[in-house]
């Protein structure tokens, strides 16, 4: 979907560096200087590591239930029962939450939800 | 009207001509052209408000995907309801065959019409759940009729997939 850095590392500590060694040569006296690598850090909190992100669905009066079924088992993959079990939650409840975990695939699982006109959220807990 | 399946399609024959003038008004009805709330629920936002870069990014990349999503649907609709257009002596039972290839682009155009429907009218969830309500009392009633036509042939196109 996007570019720029994604927030879905699996460890606790994320430190990514990129070391550039630039060669440039000097054509009159032959020598060679190095510049100095570039180090690019990207840190992130604990807390926004540890916590999964969540995949949320609404509820909408106007989608029919056999419907949001057949979407859940579609995306997810889930069988018709779990399907079944998460469309009551959104039709009692006002919202279930479908999946956890990673943003990527939680982004790309609201975009797949959104294109079937289902009222999904990418939501952090808490 | 009689709906069933024959030969790898979704048949519905002995349409009368205001059934058949619904059907037509599926890729109209998708349309929220003119209602921002329409729009806004085609388009709903991917956050609950707190993420404003994902937002802004979903704008860029996402919507205009799911804007050409949702069009593709209701031009591929529009092509088999030409079979319901010539002379109107002629139109009465009628028959639209709907391929069975082109069932999703017919769930997710009717599901545009009967949420575009729904915004603009500001159906309560009571009404929804109205189904024996008279489609002839008002313009409201008639699209409270549209709105569960359109629920009907869903259910039935669902059935068929799961079969």
């Amino acid at each position: 979907m996007s570019c720029g850095p994604r927030r879905d590392g699996g460890c606790l500590a994320q430190i990514k560096e990129t070391r550039g060694i630039a060669q440039v040569s000097n054509q009159k006296t032959g020598s060679i200087t190095t510049a100095e690598p570039t180090i690019e850090k990207e840190t992130r909190s604990e807390e926004e590591l540890d916590l999964p992100w969540q995949v949320v669905v609404h509820n909408d009066p106007v989608n029919l239930m056999s419907y949001v079924t057949m979407v859940f088992q579609r995306v997810f993959g889930y069988p018709r029962e779990r399907a079944e079990r998460h469309m009551l939650e959104v039709h009692h409840n006002g919202r279930s939450i479908l999946w956890s975990g990673m943003r990527e695939p939680a982004e790309l699982y609201v975009q797949q939800l959104h294109g079937y006109l289902l009222l999904a959220t990418l939501e952090k807990p808490g | 009207m009689e709906i069933c399946r024959r030969k790898g399609a979704i048949e519905i024959s002995e349409l009368d001509p205001f059934l058949a003038e619904l059907l037509r008004q599926i890729p109209a009805s998708a349309n929220p052209g003119g209602a921002p709330a329409a729009e806004q629920r085609l388009f709903s936002s991917p956050t609950n408000g707190k993420e404003t870069e994902l937002r802004a990014e979903w704008k860029m990349y996402v919507e205009p995907e799911l804007r050409r999503l949702f069009q593709s649907a209701t031009e591929t609709v529009a092509g088999d309801l030409e079979q319901l257009n010539g002379n109107e002596k002629t139109f009465e039972n009628r028959t639209l065959r709907i391929p069975a290839k082109h069932s999703d682009a017919w769930l997710s155009a009717l599901n545009q019409a009967r949420l575009v429907i729904a915004v603009k009218n500001n159906f309560t969830e009571n009404e929804l759940n109205d189904h024996f309500r008279s489609p002839i009392g008002s313009r409201r009633d008639l699209s409270l009729f549209q709105v569960n036509f359109y629920g009907f042939l869903q259910e039935f196109i669902l059935r068929e997939l799961e079969d």
